[in-house]
C-alpha cells in the first residue's frame, strides 16, 4: 500500500484523533498537555483521602484542540482514558476502550450507509492509540501484552514508555530491545512505521526505520520551563540535573511527536479508514448476512435507526435537563425578587417611621 | 516502690551485658523480611543496596520466552551476613507475581497466608512437650511495601492490601524509583499518602508504647515525618567527588543514592539495621505474635470446651 504521508498533510485543518492509554502516573497527561503546548486535560484530581480507594472505574473523554504543525493546521481530538488500570480488576476497563473504538466505526458504517447523509457528520474514529508502560525495566506485563493484543487488530497501536527518565541509557536500551522481543513473541501487531521496499523512496524507507528502530518511543514531558542559557526549555528538574523534553538525547518526545502530527499523520488516517476499518465493516456486514444467531445481528439500516435513536434520546435528555435548570433559574430569580422587594418594603417602613419619630421629640 | 542500693564495694555484675554479648554474638541474630510490591519496582535492588550484598536476584520477566505470572509466588532465600564479628541470618521472602495481573483480586492472600503461616508454625514449636531450646524463628519482622511513583495517590491496591498487612506484620511503606520525582512531587505524594494512611487508618511501624522515653518517642516521630521513605537503589558504583559511590549515571546528571538531598535511602536503611533492628524483631514477637497466640490459643480452648470428651488439646 503505498505511502500517501507527505503530501495529504498540505490539506487545511486535518482532523486527526489519537487515544492515550495508560494507568496513571504513567506520564500520559503530561505527555498530552506537552504534546499540545497547552493544559488541554487536567492532571488527576487532588482527591479527598476517602476518594483514594474507590475504584471509579475508567472514563473515556474526548477533547479538542487546534494546533498548528509545519504551517499545517490540525484539528486534533484526543481521547483520555483516566482510571484505566487503577482498579484491582481491570477486564472492564478494556471492554470499555474497545467498545469506545467500535462505536466510532459503527457511527461510520450506519452513517455511511443512510439513504440521507449528514453533510456534517464528524468522524470519530481512533487514528492512533498511544499506549504507556510504565517504566519498570523489565519486558511487559500481562496487562501490557493483554491490551495491546486486543486492541492492535483494530485501531494504530504504538507503545510509549512514560517516564523515562527514571531509567539510566543502558537499562532503557535494554529494555526497548526487551519489549519488542516480547511484541513479536505475542505476534502483536502494533503500527510499526511499515515501508515497501520496493514503491517507497529511499529518504522515505530510511524515515520509517529510523523511527521504527525508536519503538517503542521513550517520553519525559513538562508542563513547566527553565532558563537554560537564556532560553526557556521544557524541563524537569532533578537536584542531580535537568532532564530537556525536547532534546533527542534525554527523550524521543521530539521524534515522536514529529510523526503523529507530522510525517505519519496521513498513513495514520490512511490506514485507520482504508485498512482497519474496512476490516471492521467486512467483519460485522458479513456476520450480519450470515444471520445464524439472531441475537444481536443487525443491518445496516436498523445500526442507523437505532445510532440515530440513541442519538435523539441523548440530545432529548439533554435538552430536558437543560429546561429543568432553566426552570429553576428561574424560580430562584423570581424567589430572590420577591425577598428583595420584601426588604424595600420593610426599609420603606423604616425610614418613614424614622422619620415621623423625628418630627416628634422623642429620645 | 523497691528503693536501689548501693553496694558497700565493687561486686562486678555489671559485667552481664558482655556475659550476654558474649552468648548473642555466638548464637547471632535472625532477621526476616518480605518485600511486597508490582514487578519493577526495584525491590531486589533495594534490598540488595541496603544490606551492600548481592542477596537476590530480580524476579522479573526478562525474556519474551518467560510465561507471564498468573499469581502471586512467595520465594524465600537465606543468607547469613558477618559485620564485626556480628552474625545475622537474613530470610528475605519475595512476592513475584504481586498486584501484575489483569484481575489482581485476592493476589494478597498468598502473602497473609504465608506470614500467618510463620506466626502458626512457632506457635507449635513453642507448644510441642519437647520443644528446642532455640526456636528457630522464620516470623516475618519486617514488611517493606512498594509504593509506585505515580505522584497522585494511593491506589486501591495499596489501600487494600497496607490495611490487611498491618494487621500481621510491621510494615514500612516505600516509594520506589524515587529518581522519577522531582523534590517538590515527592512531597506533595508524600502527604497524599500519609492523608490516607491516617484517613484509612493503616497502623504503621513504629508504634509508640507506654514503656517508651521521651528520646524513643522523638525518634518515632522524626521517622514518622519521613515515612513513606522516598528510596532509590543500587548494586553499581559511580564515581562522585573523587568518591565511589553507589548510584545511577543518566545523561543529564548521576543520582547518589547515599546522598540524602537525592533520595532518602540513607535514612530508610538506618532507621532498619541502625536503629530499629532490635525493636522490630522485639515488636513482631511480643505484638503480632502475640496477638496470633491469644487468638489461637482462645480458639483452642473453645474447641476443646466444645469437645468435653477429649482430652490434651491435639491440634
Amino acid at each position: 500500500m503505498p505511502i500517501t504521508g507527505r503530501r495529504r498533510n498540505k490539506v487545511k485543518g486535518v482532523q486527526f484523533t489519537i487515544m492515550v492509554v495508560g494507568a496513571s502516573g504513567t506520564g500520559r497527561t503530561t505527555f498530552v498537555n506537552t504534546l499540545c503546548e497547552s493544559d488541554v486535560l487536567n492532571h488527576k484530581a487532588i482527591q479527598p483521602p476517602e476518594a483514594a480507594h474507590q475504584e471509579e472505574g475508567i472514563r473515556i473523554k474526548p477533547v479538542t484542540v487546534e494546533l498548528e504543525e509545519d504551517g499545517i493546521r490540525i484539528s486534533l481530538t484526543v481521547v483520555d482514558t483516566p482510571g484505566f488500570g487503577d482498579s484491582i480488576d481491570n477486564e472492564f476497563a478494556f471492554q470499555e476502550i474497545m467498545n469506545y473504538i467500535e462505536r466510532q466505526y459503527d457511527d461510520i458504517l450506519a452513517e455511511q450507509s443512510r439513504i440521507k447523509r449528514n453533510p456534517r457528520f464528524k468522524d470519530n474514529r481512533v487514528h492512533a492509540l498511544l499506549y504507556f508502560i510504565p517504566p519498570s525495566g523489565h519486558a511487559l506485563r500481562e496487562m501490557d501484552i493483554e491490551l495491546m493484543r486486543r486492541l492492535s487488530p483494530c485501531v494504530n497501536v504504538i507503545p510509549v514508555i512514560g517516564k523515562a527518565d527514571s531509567l539510566t541509557p543502558k537499562e532503557l536500551k535494554a529494555f526497548k530491545k526487551r519489549i519488542v522481543e516480547d511484541i513479536e513473541h505475542y505476534d502483536i501487531p502494533i503500527y510499526n512505521f511499515p515501508y515497501d521496499v520496493e514503491e517507497d523512496d529511499e529518504d522515505t524507507i530510511q524515515d520509517n526505520m529510523d523511527l521504527r528502530s525508536l519503538l517503542p518511543f521513550a517520553v519525559v514531558g513538562s508542563e513547566e520551563e527553565v532558563e537554560i542559557e537564556g532560553e526557556p526549555v521544557r524541563a524537569r528538574i532533578y537536584p542531580w540535573g535537568v532532564v530537556e523534553v525536547d532534546n533527542p538525547h534525554h527523550s524521543d518526545f521530539v521524534r515522536l511527536r514529529g510523526a503523529i502530527l507530522g510525517s505519519h499523520l496521513g498513513d495514520l488516517k490512511t490506514l485507520t479508514e482504508d485498512v482497519l476499518y474496512e476490516t471492521y465493516r467486512t467483519e460485522k456486514l458479513s456476520r450480519a448476512v450470515n444471520s445464524d444467531n439472531r441475537d444481536s445481528q443487525l443491518l445496516p439500516e436498523d445500526l442507523a435507526n437505532q445510532s440515530v435513536r440513541l442519538k435523539e434520546e441523548q440530545l432529548r435528555r439533554e435538552e430536558e435537563k437543560l429546561r429543568e435548570i432553566e426552570l429553576k433559574m428561574q424560580r430562584e430569580i423570581n424567589e430572590k425578587r420577591q425577598q428583595l422587594m420584601a426588604k424595600e418594603a420593610a426599609l420603606r417602613n423604616l425610614e418613614s417611621r424614622i422619620t415621623a419619630q423625628g418630627s416628634n421629640t422623642s429620645y | 516502690m523497691t528503693e536501689e542500693i548501693r553496694a558497700t564495694s565493687y561486686v562486678g555484675f555489671d559485667s552481664i551485658t558482655q556475659q550476654i554479648e558474649h552468648k548473642l554474638l555466638k548464637r547471632g541474630f535472625q532477621f526476616n523480611v518480605i518485600l511486597v510490591g508490582q514487578t519493577g519496582l526495584g525491590k531486589s535492588t533495594l534490598i540488595n543496596t541496603i544490606f551492600a550484598s548481592h542477596l537476590i536476584d530480580s524476579k522479573g520477566r526478562f525474556s519474551a520466552d518467560e510465561p507471564v505470572r498468573q499469581t502471586t509466588e512467595i520465594q524465600t532465600e537465606s543468607h547469613v551476613i558477618v559485620e564485626n564479628g556480628v552474625k545475622l541470618r537474613l530470610n528475605i521472602v519475595d512476592t513475584p507475581g504481586f498486584a501484575d495481573q489483569v484481575n489482581n483480586e485476592g493476589c494478597w492472600d498468598p502473602i497473609i497466608k504465608y506470614i500467618k503461616d510463620q506466626h502458626s508454625a512457632y506457635l507449635r514449636k513453642e507448644l510441642t512437650a519437647m520443644r528446642d531450646r532455640y526456636i528457630q524463628d522464620t516470623r516475618i519482622h519486617c514488611c517493606l511495601y512498594f509504593i509506585s511513583p505515580t505522584g497522585h495517590n494511593l491506589r486501591p491496591i495499596d489501600v487494600i492490601v497496607m490495611k490487611k498487612l498491618s494487621e500481621v506484620v510491621n510494615v514500612v511503606p516505600v516509594i520506589a524509583k524515587a529518581d522519577s520525582l522531582t523534590l517538590e512531587e515527592r512531597e506533595s505524594f508524600k502527604s497524599k499518602i500519609r492523608e490516607e494512611l491516617i484517613y484509612h487508618n493503616i497502623r504503621l511501624y513504629p508504634f509508640d508504647t507506654d514503656e517508651d522515653e521521651e528520646e524513643e518517642i522523638q525518634l518515632n516521630e522524626t521517622i514518622r515525618e519521613v515515612i513513606p521513605f522516598a528510596v532509590v537503589g543500587s548494586e553499581n558504583n559511580v564515581i562522585i567527588d573523587g568518591k565511589s559511590v553507589r548510584g545511577r549515571k543518566t545523561r543529564w546528571g548521576v543520582v547518589n543514592v547515599e546522598d540524602p538531598n537525592h533520595c532518602e535511602f540513607v535514612h530508610l536503611r538506618n532507621f532498619l539495621t541502625r536503629t530499629h533492628l532490635q525493636d522490630l524483631i522485639e515488636t513482631t514477637a511480643q505484638i503480632h505474635y502475640e496477638a496470633f497466640r491469644s487468638k489461637q490459643l482462645l480458639a483452642l480452648k473453645e474447641g476443646v470446651n466444645q469437645r468435653p470428651a477429649a482430652g490434651t488439646a491435639q491440634q
